[in-house]
């Protein structure tokens, strides 16, 4: 039996749950956007094209029982943005969620961070079980009582309620970004958060929404000399100072807050070396980062561009120290990838709690788990078809050509609408959520 | 290795069988870039560079907010219906917010949430 939090390979993955509708025909508002586990995995909040969040909540039948089986069921779910037109620029401002950061919990309500294009917006989640009954002026339904019937004191007393749980937005911080947002990152000091587009990152205080300090601003002077954007940023997980920022030709900067206020020098530049004879027209395409993500640990950070996933060791710039192939078998259909778009496509990817295992998405509704500490990896597929309760998920295979195996599916039989751009690995558990189009999958270690 | 050659060649047309990984690799690439240049002649010279890059920076540009809210009705498949509950004569009053027909409310809840 695996060990606690080891992942890959020694873990067999079950299907747990599936949200969402089964049929075909997907509106566009129902397609996931992002997904996130909080600090203690036991929320898991899902934010979609319609501007909506929702929310489950982790409920443990036994908790005497570590590994007992345990659903996650609908929290909260709230309208967080909606759709706006900018009417200076005549530019629509989609109402899609990219993406949702919780906070530390600090105290009973919990608070979430939810950015479209353009707005970020802190929302609090909180928990109300109780409520006072027995006014002293009014009757319970809000009619003022005839001031002459009453005798005596009434005091309140708070009565227990059915639990409801209501979502307030508390910020919103807008007006401060030009273009795209398409990260946002909470500090470790639990203070401030950035906000990056493609252009420039912008440095927040939780409490202040009327400005912003502006760290990076990569925009040149002439638009015409634009050769490249920001792609993603994070910061370090302990160290409050530091902050990365990955871009679409490959690059990784990383800045330290301390040396300046505009942190445009970086202090750190990692980029692994290409050489320029092998250089094709997708090459730059395919090398522009769709997602970086320190490690848990804070030693390491890990990047995703188009066909692979790469691990770097932040004491090392020149290289990544892991390279992995995610779906190496599309080298030879960037043609018909560039065609359709999925070429730009920007998948995610995610650490387990220990460091241990990497996951990814890929097409046709498969992801990939990347063992770093056994050097194995295997392709896994969110479907109905394997979504009996408990059933254990087969390993898949694609055969790039030639002769097809048994069980081996053909690259040109694979699906790319069916895309799994966003995953998220709980915190602590083998428990994984899996987004695909329209539909959440659950997958749980196989417990015996 | 057998496997090897039988992957080059069922794949599109390399011009040699490559000796390692790497090699092969990089011309699948060349290979695919050969297509899409037969395919788009006039492909830019700077491909990942300024024209796609300012694309992206444009995203959602209309002509005007006229442009947006006809391509936002079409989309939902939702043309501006002539009211029929009013039997009132055009022009006989003026019409009051209350007369005017309802918003149809696009927000709907989540699919996840049920």
């Amino acid at each position: 039996m695996a060990g606690t939090g080891a992942g890959g390979n020694d873990v067999q993955w079950c299907f747990s749950q599936v949200k969402g509708a089964i049929d075909d025909d997907v509106a566009e508002a129902d397609i996931i956007s992002t997904v996130e586990f909080n600090h203690s995995g036991e929320l898991l909040a899902t934010g979609d094209k319609g501007g909506r969040v929702v929310i489950f909540q982790q409920e443990t039948e036994n908790k005497c029982q570590p590994l007992s089986r345990s659903e996650y069921n609908v929290y909260s779910t709230f309208q967080s943005h909606e759709p706006e037109f900018d009417y200076l620029k005549s530019l629509e401002i989609e109402e899609k969620i990219n993406k949702i950061r919780w906070l530390p919990q600090k105290n009973a309500a919990q608070f979430l961070l939810s950015t479209n294009d353009k707005t970020i917006k802190l929302w609090k989640i909180s928990e109300r079980d109780k409520r006072p009954e027995g006014y002293n002026l009014k009757e319970e339904d809000g009619r003022y009582r005839d001031s002459t019937t009453i005798t005596t004191l009434r005091v309140p007393v708070f009565r227990p309620m059915d639990l409801m749980v209501e979502a307030s937005p508390r910020r919103i911080f807008a007006n401060a970004h030009t273009y795209h947002i398409n990260s946002i990152s909470v500090n470790s000091d639990n203070e401030t958060y950035l906000s990056a587009d493609d252009l420039r990152i912008n440095l927040w205080h939780l409490e202040i929404t009327d400005r912003s300090f502006n760290i990076v601003d990569i925009k040149p002077a002439n638009m015409e000399d634009l050769t490249e954007v920001i792609t993603a940023a994070e910061f370090h997980p302990h160290q409050c100072n530091t902050f990365v920022y990955s871009s679409s030709k490959g690059t990784i900067r990383l800045c330290d807050m301390r040396a300046s206020a505009l942190c445009d020098r970086h202090s750190k530049l990692f980029e692994e070396p290409e050489d320029p004879s092998n250089r094709s027209f997708f090459s730059e395409i395919i090398s522009s980062i769709s997602d970086v993500k320190f490690s848990h640990s804070g030693r390491y950070m890990m990047t995703r561009d188009y066909l692979s996933v790469k691990i770097w060791d932040l004491n090392m710039e020149n290289r990544p120290v892991e390279t992995y192939q995610v779906h190496e078998y599309l080298r030879s259909k960037l043609c018909s990838l560039y065609e359709n778009d999925c070429i730009f496509d920007k998948f995610e990817c995610c650490w387990n709690g220990n460091d241990s295992v990497v996951m990814t998405g890929s097409y046709n509704n498969f992801f990939r788990m990347l063992d770093r500490s056994q050097r194995r990896d295997v392709t896994l597929e969110a479907s109905r078809e394997s979504s009996k309760p408990r059933q254990v998920l087969k390993p898949r295979r694609v055969c790039a050509g030639g002769k097809r195996k048994k069980d081996e599916i053909s690259v040109d039989s694979l699906d790319f609408n069916k895309k799994i751009l966003h995953t998220a690995w709980h915190p602590q558990e083998n428990i994984i959520a899996v987004a695909t189009t329209n539909n959440l999958y659950i997958f749980q270690e196989k417990v015996n | 290795m057998s496997e090897d050659v039988e992957g080059v060649q069922t794949g599109e047309e390399v011009a040699e069988e490559p000796k390692e990984p790497e090699t092969k690799m990089i011309s699948m690439e060349k290979a695919e870039e050969a297509k899409l240049k037969a395919k788009y002649p006039n492909l830019g010279s700077k491909p990942g560079g300024s024209d796609f890059l300012r694309k992206r920076l444009q995203k959602g540009k209309y002509f005007d907010s006229g442009d947006y809210n006809m391509a936002k009705a079409t989309k939902n498949k939702q043309l501006p219906v002539a009211s029929v509950e009013k039997t009132e004569i055009t022009g006989d009053h003026i019409p009051t917010p209350q007369d005017l027909p309802q918003r149809k409310p696009s927000l709907v809840a989540s699919k996840l949430a049920v």
